[in-house]
């Protein structure tokens, strides 16, 4: 069973936010619209966050795209009173969208803020509602329920019915979501992290490998290459 | 049978026909009320984004809403449950003022929850897919145990007194008499049945006092279970215990000072009641500075650079003027007034009351929304920030109003004074006059009296 992981790498990401967009485009996320945006209610699965130390010239800009970290220690599914959302046997943390009762003990318990809520009922302008992203998994949520990064899971139920139909196995090689896909600058990296021999397992064991908060024991699976 | 009280009419006399100074309370705390509820559709058709809670501040007030009301909810159960169990028999004519505030708090605790929750609909979820993985659950569990519980001592300490509303008050109107005759479960005061009575109390007092610190204790945790700055500590249990009893208790001296200038019950709620609160209020007072002592010296010498960013925005940041002001209301004027001006003075120790109160609200936002406005990535999300709507302020006045209400209306149907715990004479010493008296036998109604035939009288 694969265990799913991403590795992106700092250096080759020129914050071009590609990612962010493929993603919004991918799974449906509601439009918040400027003055929502500004109160804080723009839902953006993968967002590029700025990190700058130091004072005007000293400055270090570090920007990390962020998506769910899909944590294999994650604070946020033991929180859940209704377990609508959880772990799945290859790691990745889903939201069941029909059980949720929309507390949001699991988006204040995240320490990454991944966890996005519907305040409102999704709207998009009409020049958008024809390019909805038609598969199931990615249905508009209603009002009042979590919703977050599944690495894409819609790509990957696809993938593996079309290994099906061509008569051949299904390999860890075979999906990936699509900031993965559509990064410019080729920094995301995608696959099984339980195959010693693929691409993010070699590059999460890089010298210039880091993750975020690790100190705090949830063990992300979302790596990064550390700039330099 | 019922133990002789002299003060019995006394404390019956609210229970009488409702005049008109109580329709207008009731209407106005009605239209309260119903303004909540209008607003809580308009937030149920529009959804949570009519309230100002956004990322990351995803809990606010409707949250701290449902921490006071279940923190005010501890007040009945720290004077007829803690206090009994402590043999601390000065407490018997408040315990019932104070258990109707549980009564009614408790309710207002859950609905603020129920408004907080993105799909109230699927609230049997809890019921079906409940796990007790979950903070929440021990939540749901505790506040859904406490208030069967805070019903059933209620109704039990209730009997004997509704027995005597059934058998003295006939002149009350008829669905009155019937609700009291049906109410009463037919308690003919026997000193078996209060025994019984009393053993059953005193069981479920030690019950209740278990479910009292643990309930508190559990709402705490749904905070302290995370992992967030300002939340994940192990006082937290205790020190949000603590601020239940200190504004629950206060909550009750404000209501019995209400009731003892409304319905004229000086003679039955004396000077000394308040007095006996007063020292116990003093030492909350003093136990809740040293929780805040304790957790904000440990925080601020640890200088970990997450909590610190979260303390500094109490000390002097954006939540300093509600951090030093919950220090001033809930510590600083209280300690005091209580201290200096309380003894032998209700309405010195009713404006402590009310400033406490005040302050424990503001204490609760200040728990819950700065670990929220300062996520531990902020100096990459940038902070966050948080501004109630009106949708959220109306909805939380409509709660006071609506336990104002209910507490009213409660007032008026039942003695808010315990007759049967403050009776003079004892449940041995009724059964002994019972028993001198011999059986008592209903004296006939007055019969014409025939006329006696006179001898000799022409008919």
């Amino acid at each position: 069973m694969p265990r799913w992981g991403m590795v992106i790498d700092l250096d080759k990401c020129f914050a071009c936010q590609s990612c962010t967009a493929a993603c919004r485009m991918e799974n449906n996320t509601p439009i918040a619209g400027p003055d929502q945006a500004e109160l804080g209610r723009a839902v953006l699965w993968n967002e590029v966050l700025p990190f700058l130390e130091g004072e005007y010239p000293h400055v270090v800009a570090t920007l990390i795209p962020r998506p769910c970290q899909h944590c294999d220690n994650p604070p946020c599914i033991k929180v859940c009173p209704v377990q609508a959302t959880f772990k799945n046997a290859e790691g990745i943390i889903e939201v069941n969208y029909q059980r949720c009762i929309g507390c949001r003990m699991c988006t204040v318990g995240c320490p990454y803020e991944i966890r996005y809520f519907n305040w409102y009922s999704p709207e998009w302008p009409t020049a958008l509602t024809a390019h909805l992203n038609p598969d199931a998994e990615t249905a508009p949520r209603p009002a009042g329920v979590v919703e977050k990064c599944t690495f894409c899971i819609q790509r990957r139920r696809k993938a593996e019915q079309q290994a099906l139909a061509e008569g051949r196995p299904f390999t860890a090689t075979d999906y990936i979501p699509a900031c993965v896909q559509t990064c410019t600058g080729h920094a995301r990296y995608f696959g099984d992290l339980d195959d010693p021999n693929s691409l993010v397992t070699k590059l999460a064991h890089s010298p210039r490998a880091m993750r975020l908060l690790e100190e705090l024991g949830t063990l992300p699976k979302v790596y990064y290459l550390r700039q330099g | 049978m019922h133990p002789y009280n002299s003060n019995a009419d006394l404390i019956l006399k609210p229970v009488r026909r409702v005049n008109m100074a109580d329709i207008f309370l009731w209407g106005v705390l009605g239209a309260f009320l119903l303004l909540g509820i209008g607003l809580y559709i308009r937030q149920l058709v529009l959804g949570l984004g009519v309230t100002g809670l956004n990322r990351p501040v995803y809990w606010g007030v409707y949250i701290t809403d449902f921490v006071f009301f279940i923190g005010l909810a501890h007040s009945g159960t720290f004077i007829s449950a803690i206090l009994r169990v402590a043999g601390q028999s000065w407490r018997a004519p408040l315990t019932r003022a104070a258990e109707a505030v549980t009564l009614f708090s408790l309710p207002f605790g859950v609905l603020a929850i129920m408004t907080d929750m993105g799909r109230p609909d699927r609230i049997l979820n809890l019921v079906f897919y409940g796990r007790y993985q979950s903070a929440l659950l021990w939540d749901v569990t505790a506040v859904g145990l406490y208030l069967l519980s805070s019903i059933v001592f209620m109704y039990l300490s209730l009997l004997p007194d509704i027995a005597l509303m059934r058998d003295k008050l006939t002149d009350l109107p008829a669905w009155q008499r019937k609700l009291y005759k049906t109410l009463a479960l037919g308690w003919q005061g026997t000193p078996g049945q209060f025994h019984r009575l009393e053993k059953t109390l005193d069981g479920m007092a030690i019950f209740m006092t278990m479910l009292v610190v643990t309930v508190h204790t559990v709402v705490s945790w749904v905070f302290g279970m995370s992992l967030q700055p300002g939340w994940h500590t192990a006082l937290i249990g205790p020190f949000f215990l603590l601020g239940a009893i200190l504004s629950g208790t206060c909550a009750v001296v404000i209501v019995l000072a209400l009731l003892r200038k409304v319905y004229n019950l000086e003679k039955v709620l004396p000077l000394r009641l308040f007095n006996s609160l007063r020292k116990l209020l003093i030492t909350f007072t003093l136990g809740w500075i040293y929780m805040i002592i304790a957790e904000y010296l440990t925080g601020a010498y640890g200088n970990m650079t997450e909590e610190m960013h979260v303390i500094n925005s109490k000390f002097y940041g954006d939540f300093a003027a509600l951090f030093w002001g919950m220090v001033l209301l809930v510590f600083v004027v209280p300690l005091a007034v209580f201290v200096l001006k309380g003894k032998d003075n209700i309405g010195w120790m009713v404006f402590a009351s009310i400033l406490v109160n005040i302050g424990m609200w503001i204490e609760r936002f200040v728990v819950i929304v700065p670990t929220e406005v300062f996520p531990r990535l902020f100096q990459h999300l940038g902070e966050g920030s948080y501004l109630p709507t009106y949708t959220e302020v109306l909805i939380t006045l409509s709660y006071f109003a609506g336990m104002a209400l209910l507490y009213a209306i409660f007032t008026r149907l039942f003695p808010i004074v315990p007759i049967w715990e403050t009776a003079e004479q004892s449940v041995a010493e009724m059964a002994a006059q019972a028993e001198t008296a011999g059986p008592q036998i209903p004296e006939p109604p007055d019969q014409p009296v025939p006329p006696v035939p006179v001898p000799g009288a022409a008919d």
